[in-house]
Protein backbone atom coordinates (compact mmCIF):
# COMPACT_ATOMS: atom_id res chain seq x y z
CA UNK A 1 0.00 0.00 0.00
CA UNK A 2 2.97 2.37 0.74
CA UNK A 3 3.64 2.13 -2.76
CA UNK A 4 1.55 3.48 -5.20
CA UNK A 5 2.01 3.06 -9.23
CA UNK A 6 2.94 5.23 -11.35
CA UNK A 7 0.22 5.69 -13.79
CA UNK A 8 -2.54 7.22 -12.77
CA UNK A 9 -5.49 5.65 -11.44
CA UNK A 10 -7.71 6.74 -13.90
CA UNK A 11 -4.99 7.05 -16.20
CA UNK A 12 -4.58 4.83 -19.60
CA UNK A 13 -2.77 1.89 -18.60
CA UNK A 14 0.29 1.04 -19.42
CA UNK A 15 -0.69 -1.97 -22.16
CA UNK A 16 -0.15 -5.16 -20.79
CA UNK A 17 1.41 -4.61 -17.01
CA UNK A 18 1.79 -8.68 -16.87
CA UNK A 19 4.67 -8.91 -19.43
CA UNK A 20 8.26 -8.20 -19.68
CA UNK A 21 9.53 -9.24 -16.83
CA UNK A 22 8.21 -12.81 -17.30
CA UNK A 23 9.34 -13.97 -20.59
CA UNK A 24 12.86 -13.80 -19.89
CA UNK A 25 12.81 -15.37 -16.25
CA UNK A 26 13.18 -19.02 -17.44
CA UNK A 27 15.61 -18.64 -19.65
CA UNK A 28 17.65 -17.44 -17.13
CA UNK A 29 17.21 -19.62 -13.91
CA UNK A 30 18.02 -22.19 -16.52
CA UNK A 31 21.00 -20.38 -17.65
CA UNK A 32 21.94 -19.96 -13.60
CA UNK A 33 21.26 -24.15 -13.26
CA UNK A 34 23.44 -25.37 -16.03
CA UNK A 35 26.06 -22.82 -14.89
CA UNK A 36 25.58 -24.31 -10.92
CA UNK A 37 26.12 -27.40 -12.06
CA UNK A 38 28.87 -26.60 -14.02
CA UNK A 39 30.51 -25.78 -11.28
CA UNK A 40 29.68 -28.40 -9.15
CA UNK A 41 31.75 -31.70 -11.88
CA UNK A 42 34.58 -29.06 -11.98
CA UNK A 43 35.00 -29.20 -8.72
CA UNK A 44 34.05 -32.41 -8.73
CA UNK A 45 36.76 -33.41 -10.91
CA UNK A 46 39.47 -31.18 -9.60
CA UNK A 47 38.42 -33.26 -6.32
CA UNK A 48 38.80 -36.72 -8.15
CA UNK A 49 42.41 -35.62 -9.36
CA UNK A 50 43.56 -34.21 -6.08
CA UNK A 51 42.75 -37.21 -5.44
CA UNK A 52 41.19 -36.10 -1.84
CA UNK A 53 41.00 -39.50 -1.10
CA UNK A 54 41.75 -42.85 -2.66
CA UNK A 55 38.15 -44.10 -2.83
CA UNK A 56 36.87 -40.64 -4.67
CA UNK A 57 37.04 -40.94 -8.31
CA UNK A 58 36.74 -38.11 -10.68
CA UNK A 59 33.33 -36.86 -12.43
CA UNK A 60 34.71 -38.49 -15.84
CA UNK A 61 35.41 -41.74 -14.39
CA UNK A 62 32.02 -41.44 -12.56
CA UNK A 63 30.61 -40.53 -15.88
CA UNK A 64 32.19 -43.22 -17.46
CA UNK A 65 31.42 -45.66 -15.66
CA UNK A 66 27.33 -44.30 -16.00
CA UNK A 67 27.98 -45.10 -19.16
CA UNK A 68 28.82 -48.58 -19.11
CA UNK A 69 26.13 -49.35 -16.78
CA UNK A 70 23.89 -47.77 -19.33
CA UNK A 71 24.90 -49.42 -22.44
CA UNK A 72 24.89 -52.90 -20.59
CA UNK A 73 21.51 -52.71 -19.16
CA UNK A 74 22.56 -52.87 -15.59
CA UNK A 75 21.02 -49.86 -14.88
CA UNK A 76 17.82 -50.22 -16.46
CA UNK A 77 17.09 -53.48 -15.08
CA UNK A 78 18.59 -51.85 -11.29
CA UNK A 79 16.11 -48.84 -12.01
CA UNK A 80 12.61 -51.21 -12.88
CA UNK A 81 13.84 -52.95 -9.82
CA UNK A 82 14.35 -49.49 -7.09
CA UNK A 83 11.49 -47.52 -9.00
CA UNK A 84 8.57 -49.85 -7.86
CA UNK A 85 9.09 -48.97 -4.21
CA UNK A 86 10.29 -45.16 -4.99
CA UNK A 87 7.02 -44.70 -7.55
CA UNK A 88 4.64 -46.75 -5.22
CA UNK A 89 5.61 -44.76 -2.07
CA UNK A 90 5.61 -41.33 -3.25
CA UNK A 91 2.34 -41.52 -5.11
CA UNK A 92 0.98 -42.73 -1.55
CA UNK A 93 2.65 -39.90 0.53
CA UNK A 94 1.83 -37.34 -1.64
CA UNK A 95 -1.98 -38.21 -2.24
CA UNK A 96 -2.81 -39.53 1.11
CA UNK A 97 -0.41 -36.84 2.87
CA UNK A 98 -1.99 -34.27 0.91
CA UNK A 99 -5.30 -35.48 1.75
CA UNK A 100 -4.46 -36.29 5.21
CA UNK A 101 -2.93 -32.70 5.30
CA UNK A 102 -6.16 -30.73 4.43
CA UNK A 103 -8.05 -32.85 6.90
CA UNK A 104 -5.69 -31.99 9.58
CA UNK A 105 -5.73 -28.64 8.70
CA UNK A 106 -9.24 -27.99 8.38
CA UNK A 107 -10.38 -29.91 11.69
CA UNK A 108 -9.17 -29.71 14.97
CA UNK A 109 -9.83 -32.88 15.63
CA UNK A 110 -8.24 -34.45 13.44
CA UNK A 111 -4.92 -32.19 13.78
CA UNK A 112 -5.06 -33.41 17.75
CA UNK A 113 -5.57 -37.39 16.29
CA UNK A 114 -3.38 -37.18 13.38
CA UNK A 115 -0.67 -34.30 14.08
CA UNK A 116 1.39 -36.26 16.78
CA UNK A 117 1.65 -39.29 14.76
CA UNK A 118 3.26 -37.62 12.02
CA UNK A 119 5.58 -35.16 14.26
CA UNK A 120 7.34 -38.52 15.79
CA UNK A 121 7.73 -40.25 12.29
CA UNK A 122 9.72 -37.50 11.40
CA UNK A 123 11.79 -37.09 14.23
CA UNK A 124 11.79 -41.21 14.41
CA UNK A 125 15.23 -42.71 13.51
CA UNK A 126 14.55 -44.66 10.06
CA UNK A 127 17.61 -46.68 10.91
CA UNK A 128 16.32 -48.11 13.80
CA UNK A 129 12.44 -48.70 12.82
CA UNK A 130 13.66 -50.56 9.97
CA UNK A 131 14.09 -54.03 11.73
CA UNK A 132 10.83 -53.73 13.51
CA UNK A 133 9.21 -52.81 9.71
CA UNK A 134 11.11 -55.94 8.42
CA UNK A 135 10.14 -58.20 10.92
CA UNK A 136 6.28 -57.43 10.40
CA UNK A 137 6.58 -56.83 7.05
CA UNK A 138 9.69 -59.46 5.47
CA UNK A 139 12.08 -57.53 2.98
CA UNK A 140 9.68 -57.41 0.05
CA UNK A 141 8.37 -54.55 -1.78
CA UNK A 142 5.76 -53.58 1.28
CA UNK A 143 8.73 -52.96 3.57
CA UNK A 144 10.50 -50.85 0.96
CA UNK A 145 7.35 -48.84 0.23
CA UNK A 146 6.48 -47.69 4.20
CA UNK A 147 10.08 -46.79 4.30
CA UNK A 148 9.76 -44.32 1.84
CA UNK A 149 6.58 -43.50 3.22
CA UNK A 150 7.44 -42.67 6.41
CA UNK A 151 10.22 -40.80 4.68
CA UNK A 152 8.21 -38.87 2.78
CA UNK A 153 4.68 -38.35 3.82
CA UNK A 154 5.50 -36.24 7.06
CA UNK A 155 6.52 -33.32 5.87
CA UNK A 156 3.74 -33.29 3.47
CA UNK A 157 1.18 -33.32 5.95
CA UNK A 158 2.40 -31.28 8.37
CA UNK A 159 3.30 -28.44 5.26
CA UNK A 160 -0.67 -29.03 3.79
CA UNK A 161 -1.89 -29.01 7.36
CA UNK A 162 -0.21 -25.84 8.31
CA UNK A 163 -0.70 -23.82 5.03
CA UNK A 164 -4.60 -24.84 5.33
CA UNK A 165 -4.13 -23.35 8.70
CA UNK A 166 -3.06 -20.10 7.71
CA UNK A 167 -5.18 -19.61 4.77
CA UNK A 168 -5.55 -15.57 5.40
CA UNK A 169 -9.13 -15.44 7.30
CA UNK A 170 -10.04 -11.88 5.49
CA UNK A 171 -9.78 -14.42 1.88
CA UNK A 172 -12.33 -17.04 3.37
CA UNK A 173 -14.65 -14.23 4.99
CA UNK A 174 -14.66 -12.57 1.41
CA UNK A 175 -15.24 -15.50 -0.43
CA UNK A 176 -18.39 -16.49 1.94
CA UNK A 177 -19.62 -12.68 1.38
CA UNK A 178 -19.73 -13.63 -2.00
CA UNK A 179 -22.35 -16.76 -1.27
CA UNK A 180 -18.93 -19.59 -1.78
CA UNK A 181 -20.10 -22.35 -0.49
CA UNK A 182 -17.71 -24.73 2.57
CA UNK A 183 -16.71 -26.52 -0.86
CA UNK A 184 -15.81 -23.67 -3.11
CA UNK A 185 -14.28 -22.09 -0.57
CA UNK A 186 -11.66 -25.20 0.07
CA UNK A 187 -11.64 -24.96 -3.72
CA UNK A 188 -11.09 -21.92 -4.74
CA UNK A 189 -9.18 -19.98 -1.56
CA UNK A 190 -7.55 -22.78 0.88
CA UNK A 191 -6.15 -24.67 -1.83
CA UNK A 192 -4.96 -22.29 -4.08
CA UNK A 193 -3.48 -19.83 -0.73
CA UNK A 194 -1.69 -23.32 0.31
CA UNK A 195 -0.74 -24.40 -2.65
CA UNK A 196 3.24 -22.86 -2.52
CA UNK A 197 3.20 -23.98 0.87
CA UNK A 198 1.91 -27.55 -0.03
CA UNK A 199 4.18 -27.71 -3.31
CA UNK A 200 7.31 -26.74 -0.99
CA UNK A 201 6.32 -30.07 1.11
CA UNK A 202 5.96 -32.12 -2.11
CA UNK A 203 9.28 -31.22 -2.86
CA UNK A 204 10.69 -32.01 0.38
CA UNK A 205 8.94 -34.90 0.69
CA UNK A 206 9.85 -36.60 -2.39
CA UNK A 207 13.28 -35.91 -1.88
CA UNK A 208 13.01 -37.69 1.33
CA UNK A 209 11.21 -40.53 -0.19
CA UNK A 210 14.55 -40.55 -2.55
CA UNK A 211 16.54 -40.85 0.23
CA UNK A 212 14.11 -43.52 1.60
CA UNK A 213 14.17 -45.67 -1.37
CA UNK A 214 18.07 -46.19 -1.91
CA UNK A 215 17.75 -46.57 2.30
CA UNK A 216 15.59 -49.09 1.73
CA UNK A 217 17.88 -50.99 -0.40
CA UNK A 218 20.73 -50.63 1.46
CA UNK A 219 19.09 -51.69 4.37
CA UNK A 220 16.52 -54.21 3.75
CA UNK A 221 17.82 -56.30 1.02
CA UNK A 222 20.52 -55.03 -1.55
CA UNK A 223 18.43 -54.86 -4.76
CA UNK A 224 18.09 -52.51 -7.72
CA UNK A 225 20.28 -49.34 -7.67
CA UNK A 226 21.61 -50.02 -3.69
CA UNK A 227 22.79 -53.33 -5.00
CA UNK A 228 25.35 -51.70 -7.57
CA UNK A 229 25.96 -49.32 -5.01
CA UNK A 230 26.73 -52.07 -2.13
CA UNK A 231 28.71 -54.56 -4.77
CA UNK A 232 30.71 -51.91 -6.63
CA UNK A 233 31.62 -50.64 -3.19
CA UNK A 234 32.49 -54.20 -1.88
CA UNK A 235 34.74 -55.05 -4.75
CA UNK A 236 36.52 -51.54 -4.46
CA UNK A 237 34.67 -49.75 -7.81
CA UNK A 238 34.29 -46.71 -6.73
CA UNK A 239 33.60 -44.91 -10.31
CA UNK A 240 30.84 -47.07 -10.23
CA UNK A 241 29.38 -46.68 -6.73
CA UNK A 242 29.86 -42.81 -7.89
CA UNK A 243 27.65 -43.18 -10.98
CA UNK A 244 24.57 -45.26 -9.15
CA UNK A 245 24.88 -42.38 -6.64
CA UNK A 246 24.70 -39.89 -9.35
CA UNK A 247 22.13 -41.29 -11.22
CA UNK A 248 20.23 -41.42 -8.38
CA UNK A 249 19.97 -37.71 -7.78
CA UNK A 250 19.84 -36.65 -11.29
CA UNK A 251 16.61 -38.79 -11.24
CA UNK A 252 15.59 -36.77 -8.32
CA UNK A 253 16.37 -33.23 -9.56
CA UNK A 254 14.81 -34.38 -12.55
CA UNK A 255 11.67 -35.09 -11.05
CA UNK A 256 11.66 -31.94 -8.71
CA UNK A 257 12.02 -29.74 -12.24
CA UNK A 258 9.00 -32.05 -13.30
CA UNK A 259 6.87 -30.79 -10.30
CA UNK A 260 7.91 -27.30 -10.41
CA UNK A 261 6.64 -27.13 -13.75
CA UNK A 262 3.25 -28.78 -12.80
CA UNK A 263 2.82 -26.35 -10.27
CA UNK A 264 3.69 -23.62 -12.75
CA UNK A 265 0.91 -24.76 -15.08
CA UNK A 266 -1.72 -25.66 -11.91
CA UNK A 267 -1.72 -22.48 -10.18
CA UNK A 268 0.09 -19.97 -12.59
CA UNK A 269 -1.04 -16.81 -10.97
CA UNK A 270 0.50 -17.95 -7.16
CA UNK A 271 4.59 -17.28 -8.51
CA UNK A 272 2.98 -13.27 -9.33
CA UNK A 273 3.71 -12.66 -5.62
CA UNK A 274 1.26 -12.12 -2.67
CA UNK A 275 -0.61 -8.62 -2.03
CA UNK A 276 1.62 -7.51 0.64
CA UNK A 277 -0.04 -4.75 3.38
CA UNK B 1 -31.33 25.25 11.99
CA UNK B 2 -29.67 23.91 8.69
CA UNK B 3 -29.76 20.16 9.84
CA UNK B 4 -31.92 17.78 11.77
CA UNK B 5 -30.16 16.29 14.36
CA UNK B 6 -32.34 13.50 16.37
CA UNK B 7 -31.11 12.03 19.49
CA UNK B 8 -31.53 7.99 19.04
CA UNK B 9 -35.10 7.41 19.58
CA UNK B 10 -37.41 5.72 16.94
CA UNK B 11 -37.20 7.70 14.40
CA UNK B 12 -39.07 8.51 10.98
CA UNK B 13 -36.88 9.46 8.21
CA UNK B 14 -38.50 12.08 6.22
CA UNK B 15 -39.71 10.94 2.55
CA UNK B 16 -38.15 7.17 2.45
CA UNK B 17 -38.16 3.74 3.36
CA UNK B 18 -35.83 1.92 4.84
CA UNK B 19 -33.62 -0.91 3.47
CA UNK B 20 -31.51 -2.22 6.18
CA UNK B 21 -32.47 -2.26 10.27
CA UNK B 22 -31.38 -3.59 13.49
CA UNK B 23 -33.18 -4.05 16.14
CA UNK B 24 -31.31 -4.25 19.82
CA UNK B 25 -28.29 -5.82 18.80
CA UNK B 26 -26.04 -7.24 21.22
CA UNK B 27 -22.39 -8.57 20.32
CA UNK B 28 -19.86 -10.45 22.67
CA UNK B 29 -16.91 -11.67 22.35
CA UNK B 30 -16.08 -13.82 24.60
CA UNK B 31 -16.77 -11.26 27.40
CA UNK B 32 -15.90 -8.15 25.50
CA UNK B 33 -19.30 -6.34 24.79
CA UNK B 34 -18.74 -5.47 21.44
CA UNK B 35 -22.17 -3.97 21.19
CA UNK B 36 -25.37 -3.44 23.00
CA UNK B 37 -28.84 -3.30 22.44
CA UNK B 38 -27.78 -1.31 19.40
CA UNK B 39 -31.01 -0.31 16.84
CA UNK B 40 -30.52 1.12 13.82
CA UNK B 41 -32.60 1.86 10.61
CA UNK B 42 -30.40 2.95 7.09
CA UNK B 43 -33.07 4.65 4.47
CA UNK B 44 -33.09 3.17 1.02
CA UNK B 45 -30.87 4.74 -1.91
CA UNK B 46 -29.02 6.51 0.80
CA UNK B 47 -25.66 6.63 2.69
CA UNK B 48 -25.66 5.96 5.97
CA UNK B 49 -22.20 6.74 7.67
CA UNK B 50 -21.24 4.26 10.84
CA UNK B 51 -18.64 6.89 12.43
CA UNK B 52 -16.47 6.19 15.83
CA UNK B 53 -13.26 5.79 16.98
CA UNK B 54 -11.20 2.64 16.24
CA UNK B 55 -12.73 -0.48 18.52
CA UNK B 56 -16.52 1.01 18.95
CA UNK B 57 -17.59 -1.69 17.35
CA UNK B 58 -18.37 -0.46 13.76
CA UNK B 59 -16.68 -3.41 11.56
CA UNK B 60 -18.92 -5.79 14.03
CA UNK B 61 -21.87 -4.35 13.24
CA UNK B 62 -21.38 -4.20 9.80
CA UNK B 63 -20.45 -7.80 9.17
CA UNK B 64 -23.38 -8.43 11.47
CA UNK B 65 -25.53 -6.40 8.66
CA UNK B 66 -23.70 -8.91 6.29
CA UNK B 67 -24.25 -11.83 8.18
CA UNK B 68 -20.47 -12.89 8.33
CA UNK B 69 -21.35 -12.44 12.34
CA UNK B 70 -24.15 -13.62 14.46
CA UNK B 71 -24.96 -10.74 16.94
CA UNK B 72 -25.20 -12.64 20.96
CA UNK B 73 -28.81 -11.14 20.36
CA UNK B 74 -30.79 -8.95 18.30
CA UNK B 75 -32.08 -8.87 14.53
CA UNK B 76 -31.19 -7.33 11.55
CA UNK B 77 -33.98 -7.14 8.93
CA UNK B 78 -32.61 -6.55 5.16
CA UNK B 79 -36.08 -5.37 3.31
CA UNK B 80 -38.23 -6.84 5.65
CA UNK B 81 -36.39 -10.19 5.76
CA UNK B 82 -34.65 -11.29 9.23
CA UNK B 83 -30.45 -11.93 8.43
CA UNK B 84 -29.44 -15.46 8.61
CA UNK B 85 -26.42 -15.79 6.44
CA UNK B 86 -24.87 -14.00 3.53
CA UNK B 87 -27.04 -13.24 1.09
CA UNK B 88 -27.66 -11.51 -2.11
CA UNK B 89 -29.58 -8.87 -1.29
CA UNK B 90 -25.74 -7.56 0.33
CA UNK B 91 -22.17 -7.00 -1.12
CA UNK B 92 -18.89 -5.99 0.38
CA UNK B 93 -15.93 -4.26 0.28
CA UNK B 94 -13.53 -4.89 2.86
CA UNK B 95 -11.13 -2.67 4.30
CA UNK B 96 -7.90 -5.02 3.29
CA UNK B 97 -9.73 -5.26 -0.38
CA UNK B 98 -9.33 -9.14 0.21
CA UNK B 99 -8.52 -9.91 -3.28
CA UNK B 100 -7.40 -13.14 -4.19
CA UNK B 101 -3.63 -12.84 -5.19
CA UNK B 102 -3.46 -15.21 -7.70
CA UNK B 103 -6.07 -14.27 -9.67
CA UNK B 104 -6.29 -11.21 -12.34
CA UNK B 105 -8.39 -8.36 -11.74
CA UNK B 106 -11.01 -10.34 -14.05
CA UNK B 107 -11.55 -13.21 -11.99
CA UNK B 108 -11.42 -10.99 -8.50
CA UNK B 109 -14.38 -8.80 -10.23
CA UNK B 110 -16.25 -11.85 -11.56
CA UNK B 111 -15.45 -13.89 -8.32
CA UNK B 112 -19.22 -12.45 -6.69
CA UNK B 113 -20.98 -13.97 -9.95
CA UNK B 114 -19.25 -17.02 -10.13
CA UNK B 115 -20.07 -18.22 -6.75
CA UNK B 116 -23.87 -17.39 -8.01
CA UNK B 117 -23.16 -19.76 -10.86
CA UNK B 118 -23.09 -16.79 -13.99
CA UNK B 119 -21.60 -18.43 -16.78
CA UNK B 120 -18.10 -17.61 -17.68
CA UNK B 121 -18.93 -15.20 -20.48
CA UNK B 122 -21.68 -13.65 -19.20
CA UNK B 123 -19.81 -12.95 -15.96
CA UNK B 124 -16.81 -11.64 -17.52
CA UNK B 125 -19.08 -9.32 -19.80
CA UNK B 126 -20.54 -7.95 -16.76
CA UNK B 127 -16.85 -7.85 -14.96
CA UNK B 128 -15.11 -5.97 -17.65
CA UNK B 129 -18.19 -2.87 -17.70
CA UNK B 130 -17.61 -2.57 -13.91
CA UNK B 131 -13.84 -3.15 -14.11
CA UNK B 132 -14.62 -0.12 -16.89
CA UNK B 133 -16.74 1.90 -14.62
CA UNK B 134 -14.31 2.21 -11.70
CA UNK B 135 -11.67 3.38 -14.32
CA UNK B 136 -9.26 0.15 -14.50
CA UNK B 137 -10.30 -0.70 -18.27
CA UNK B 138 -7.05 -2.02 -19.71
CA UNK B 139 -5.90 -3.61 -16.26
CA UNK B 140 -8.62 -7.21 -16.75
CA UNK B 141 -5.06 -9.23 -17.09
CA UNK B 142 -3.46 -7.73 -14.29
CA UNK B 143 -2.84 -8.98 -10.97
CA UNK B 144 -3.34 -7.10 -7.68
CA UNK B 145 0.29 -7.13 -6.92
CA UNK B 146 0.89 -4.91 -9.59
CA UNK B 147 -1.43 -2.57 -8.87
CA UNK B 148 -1.29 0.38 -5.74
CA UNK B 149 -3.98 0.38 -2.74
CA UNK B 150 -6.46 2.66 -4.78
CA UNK B 151 -6.56 0.60 -7.92
CA UNK B 152 -6.90 -2.70 -5.97
CA UNK B 153 -9.74 -0.99 -4.12
CA UNK B 154 -11.25 -0.13 -7.01
CA UNK B 155 -11.26 -3.71 -7.87
CA UNK B 156 -12.86 -4.81 -4.35
CA UNK B 157 -15.57 -1.83 -5.48
CA UNK B 158 -16.14 -3.10 -8.76
CA UNK B 159 -16.56 -6.92 -7.52
CA UNK B 160 -19.23 -5.50 -5.07
CA UNK B 161 -20.82 -3.75 -7.46
CA UNK B 162 -21.15 -6.59 -10.06
CA UNK B 163 -23.31 -8.54 -8.35
CA UNK B 164 -26.24 -6.27 -8.31
CA UNK B 165 -26.83 -6.24 -4.44
CA UNK B 166 -29.19 -3.86 -3.16
CA UNK B 167 -26.98 -2.97 -0.51
CA UNK B 168 -23.41 -2.26 -0.12
CA UNK B 169 -21.38 -2.86 3.17
CA UNK B 170 -18.28 -0.85 2.75
CA UNK B 171 -15.87 -1.19 5.87
CA UNK B 172 -13.61 2.15 5.76
CA UNK B 173 -12.78 1.18 2.31
CA UNK B 174 -10.91 4.42 1.91
CA UNK B 175 -8.56 4.10 5.02
CA UNK B 176 -5.92 2.41 3.04
CA UNK B 177 -5.05 4.34 0.25
CA UNK B 178 -3.29 7.82 0.44
CA UNK B 179 -4.87 11.29 0.73
CA UNK B 180 -5.63 12.75 -2.87
CA UNK B 181 -6.75 9.03 -4.12
CA UNK B 182 -9.13 9.10 -1.01
CA UNK B 183 -10.63 12.29 -2.22
CA UNK B 184 -10.93 11.02 -5.71
CA UNK B 185 -12.62 7.79 -3.69
CA UNK B 186 -15.35 10.23 -1.94
CA UNK B 187 -16.04 11.90 -5.38
CA UNK B 188 -16.40 9.34 -7.28
CA UNK B 189 -18.86 7.74 -4.29
CA UNK B 190 -21.04 10.43 -4.20
CA UNK B 191 -22.06 9.94 -8.05
CA UNK B 192 -21.93 6.41 -7.14
CA UNK B 193 -25.33 6.75 -4.56
CA UNK B 194 -26.67 9.38 -7.04
CA UNK B 195 -26.56 7.37 -10.41
CA UNK B 196 -26.99 4.05 -8.66
CA UNK B 197 -30.44 2.94 -6.63
CA UNK B 198 -28.68 1.38 -3.92
CA UNK B 199 -28.62 1.45 -0.09
CA UNK B 200 -24.79 2.44 1.25
CA UNK B 201 -23.53 1.55 4.25
CA UNK B 202 -20.68 3.26 4.83
CA UNK B 203 -18.20 2.66 7.81
CA UNK B 204 -15.30 5.24 8.41
CA UNK B 205 -13.54 6.98 11.14
CA UNK B 206 -13.23 10.02 9.60
CA UNK B 207 -15.15 12.59 10.62
CA UNK B 208 -14.58 14.73 7.18
CA UNK B 209 -14.98 11.48 5.15
CA UNK B 210 -18.11 11.09 6.71
CA UNK B 211 -20.01 13.97 7.12
CA UNK B 212 -18.81 14.74 2.96
CA UNK B 213 -20.19 11.57 1.94
CA UNK B 214 -23.52 10.51 3.90
CA UNK B 215 -26.93 11.27 3.78
CA UNK B 216 -27.35 10.00 7.24
CA UNK B 217 -24.48 9.83 9.77
CA UNK B 218 -24.51 7.14 13.06
CA UNK B 219 -22.04 8.44 15.92
CA UNK B 220 -20.89 5.34 17.27
CA UNK B 221 -19.36 5.22 20.75
CA UNK B 222 -17.27 3.06 22.75
CA UNK B 223 -17.90 1.40 26.32
CA UNK B 224 -20.63 0.52 26.01
CA UNK B 225 -21.05 0.66 22.54
CA UNK B 226 -23.72 2.72 21.34
CA UNK B 227 -25.47 5.37 19.17
CA UNK B 228 -25.36 8.40 20.96
CA UNK B 229 -26.89 10.44 17.55
CA UNK B 230 -28.00 10.61 14.32
CA UNK B 231 -27.21 13.62 11.66
CA UNK B 232 -28.51 14.50 8.71
CA UNK B 233 -26.68 16.75 6.70
CA UNK B 234 -29.30 18.21 4.48
CA UNK B 235 -28.81 20.51 1.99
CA UNK B 236 -24.95 21.30 0.86
CA UNK B 237 -24.85 18.24 -1.41
CA UNK B 238 -26.90 19.89 -4.01
CA UNK B 239 -23.62 22.88 -3.97
CA UNK B 240 -22.00 20.63 -6.05
CA UNK B 241 -18.72 18.56 -5.07
CA UNK B 242 -16.57 21.40 -5.24
CA UNK B 243 -17.97 23.26 -2.88
CA UNK B 244 -19.54 21.14 -0.28
CA UNK B 245 -15.65 21.72 2.16
CA UNK B 246 -16.08 25.02 2.19
CA UNK B 247 -19.96 25.25 3.00
CA UNK B 248 -20.77 26.81 6.39
CA UNK B 249 -23.17 23.60 7.13
CA UNK B 250 -20.35 21.28 6.06
CA UNK B 251 -17.98 22.85 8.26
CA UNK B 252 -20.51 23.39 11.31
CA UNK B 253 -21.60 19.37 11.27
CA UNK B 254 -17.71 18.62 11.13
CA UNK B 255 -17.37 20.70 14.00
CA UNK B 256 -19.89 19.43 16.30
CA UNK B 257 -18.99 16.19 15.40
CA UNK B 258 -15.64 16.58 16.81
CA UNK B 259 -16.67 18.20 19.94
CA UNK B 260 -19.06 15.14 20.72
CA UNK B 261 -16.18 12.86 19.76
CA UNK B 262 -13.46 14.42 21.37
CA UNK B 263 -14.19 13.27 25.13
CA UNK B 264 -13.90 9.59 24.00
CA UNK B 265 -10.50 9.73 22.34
CA UNK B 266 -7.57 9.89 24.50
N1 LIG C 1 -12.74 -11.62 16.74
C1 LIG C 1 -12.73 -10.89 17.86
N2 LIG C 1 -12.48 -11.47 19.07
C2 LIG C 1 -12.49 -10.75 20.20
N3 LIG C 1 -12.71 -9.44 20.26
C3 LIG C 1 -12.95 -8.78 19.11
C4 LIG C 1 -12.97 -9.48 17.85
N4 LIG C 1 -13.24 -8.59 16.88
C5 LIG C 1 -13.38 -7.40 17.50
N5 LIG C 1 -13.21 -7.50 18.84
C6 LIG C 1 -13.34 -6.42 19.82
O1 LIG C 1 -14.59 -5.81 19.66
C7 LIG C 1 -14.47 -4.42 19.69
C8 LIG C 1 -15.02 -3.81 18.43
O2 LIG C 1 -14.20 -4.18 17.35
P1 LIG C 1 -14.46 -3.68 15.86
O3 LIG C 1 -15.84 -4.00 15.49
O4 LIG C 1 -13.39 -4.23 15.00
O5 LIG C 1 -14.28 -2.11 16.02
P2 LIG C 1 -14.03 -0.99 14.91
O6 LIG C 1 -14.29 -1.58 13.57
O7 LIG C 1 -14.97 0.10 15.27
O8 LIG C 1 -12.62 -0.53 15.05
C9 LIG C 1 -13.01 -4.10 19.95
O9 LIG C 1 -12.84 -3.83 21.31
C10 LIG C 1 -12.30 -5.36 19.56
O10 LIG C 1 -11.16 -5.53 20.36
MG1 LIG D 1 -12.94 -1.72 11.91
Amino acid sequence: MRQVAPVSIAGAPPGAPTAGKRSIAPSRSLVLKILSAAILFGAWEIAGRIPVSYAFPTFVESMAALFRLAADGTLWTAYAETLQPLVVGVTISALLGIAIGLWVGLSEFFDWLFSPIFIVMQAAPLAALIPLLVLAYGIGLTSKVLVVCIMAMPVIVLNTASAVRNTPESMKEMARAYLATDLTILLKIIIPAASPVIFAGLRLGISAGFIGAILAELKITPTGVGDIITFSRSIADYPTMYAAIFSIILLAVLFLNLLEWIEAVLFKGNQRGYVSD
Amino acid sequence: MAMSQIKPALVAVPGSDIAVSTRNITKFYGYVEALRDLSLEFPRGQLTSLLGPSGCGKTTLLKIIGGLLEPTSGEVEVNGQTVTGPGPDRAFVFQDFALLPWASVMRNVAFGLEMRGVGRSEREDIAARYIKEVGLAGFEKAYPHQLSGGMRQRVGLARALSVDAQVLLMDEPFSAVDEQTRRKFQEDLLSLVQNENKTFIFVTHSIEEAVYVSDQIAILLPRPSRVSEIIRPSNFREKGVDNIRRDPEYLDIVDQIWSSLRSYVE
